[in-house]
């Protein structure tokens, strides 16, 4: 089996990101955003997947000051400038929550479950949160 | 073949650190190499030596740190995280002007990086959580 | 590549996620409480039958036997201890873990 090489020291791997939760709720959504920032560090070849309750994590508009929480939705924004910006949302999670791009606070790619499928199975580490 | 975990939850609450620590057993009895042990979010709450559970139940705690011994393992928990949830080393206890510190045997505080590289190096990476 | 289900599928949506979008070939290990799907007589018996058509299903017989429900597994799931776990992951190329 191929994986079983020795890999090399400059070697790039596909990580991609599974982010399924909504933002505030449980901190999944912040720390797995800031998993993403480090590992823009490490020049790998990142795609991050947005889909169930996860494509909550980019709708616009989100205002924490009476929930007293950090707001870190601008943060997506900033992905972009890390070399980030392969991001996939999936088609459906969007509709069944009657969401459009529109809504979102940054350019995604929006995917049909067929091709999120593929794009999982393209990635040699998949980080679920 | 070379495995890293990634743990997401506490223990006791959630049974993501029991499974984690028996497929980790379970690899290295079938002679897998375990490169690194990350903990992650309420993860970072397997690292404390203060745990004290009934004297019936498993002690998830020690039963890492045992782990960690007998194979050398590598079990880092996140630096961001345990901060976050009071996990403390004495160096870090040090720098954050702490009166104490909690970390358990075996384990030792980094930073998320080594999550990265415990991708980067193994040839999978499973992860347990919630 | 492998998926692991590890919520029931009466609380959570994990196990239709993973189905939505696992690939022809692939397998799927139900853990923790994903195990509740690997059950004959459920709601969720069809989905999972469905699912079988083209994945390998696996349940972690240590799980089911802690939830007191392992002679109720639907035919054709395999049951598979720890060290069928380890096989599956060195098996498949990548895991995706379905929280």
């Amino acid at each position: 089996m191929s994986d079983e090489m020795m890999e090399d020291e400059g070697t790039i791997k596909k990580f991609g990101y599974v982010n399924r939760k909504a933002p505030y709720g449980t901190v999944y959504a912040l720390e797995s955003l800031e998993v993403v920032l480090i590992g823009a560090a490490f020049d790998q070849d990142v795609s991050v997947i947005f889909m169930d309750d996860g494509v909550y994590q980019l709708k616009k508009g989100q205002d924490t000051k009476a929930s007293g929480m950090k707001n870190f939705s601008p943060t997506y924004r900033a992905l972009e400038g890390y070399d980030v910006e392969k991001l996939y949302v999936e088609k459906e999670s969007m509709d069944i929550r009657g969401l459009s791009t529109d809504d979102l606070i940054v350019p995604v790619e929006v995917k049909s479950s067929e091709e999120i499928m593929q794009i999982m199975e393209d990635q040699d580490i998949i980080l679920s949160f | 073949m070379k495995f890293s975990i990634m743990i997401s939850e506490g223990p006791y609450t959630h049974q993501a650190s029991d499974s984690a620590y028996l497929f980790t057993k379970a690899a290295l009895e079938k002679g897998h190499e375990i490169f690194r042990v990350f903990f992650y979010h309420d993860g970072v709450n397997n690292g404390t030596r203060l745990t004290t559970p009934p004297q019936d139940d498993r002690n998830i705690v020690n039963r890492w740190s045992e782990l960690a011994q007998a194979h050398k393992l590598d079990l880092v928990v996140c630096v961001a995280a345990a901060q976050r949830r009071g996990i403390v080393d004495p160096e870090e206890a040090k720098r954050n002007s702490k009166d104490a510190d909690n970390i358990a045997p075996g384990f030792h505080i980094s930073g998320l990086g080594q999550l990265i590289e415990a991708g980067i190096q193994a040839d999978r990476l499973v992860v347990f959580g919630d | 590549m492998l998926h692991t289900v590890n919520k029931s599928p009466f609380q959570a949506n994990a196990l239709l996620s993973c189905l939505r979008v696992v690939k022809k070939g692939s397998a799927i290990l139900l853990i923790e409480d994903g195990v509740y799907g690997a059950l004959v007589g459920t709601k969720a018996t069809p989905t999972i039958q469905e699912a079988m058509k083209n994945s390998k299903v696996y349940a972690l017989a240590p799980d089911l036997e802690a939830r007191g429900i392992q002679d109720n597994v639907l035919k054709g799931v395999k049951t598979i201890d720890y060290g069928g776990f380890v096989d599956l992951v060195a098996e498949y190329d990548t895991v995706q873990a379905w929280l």
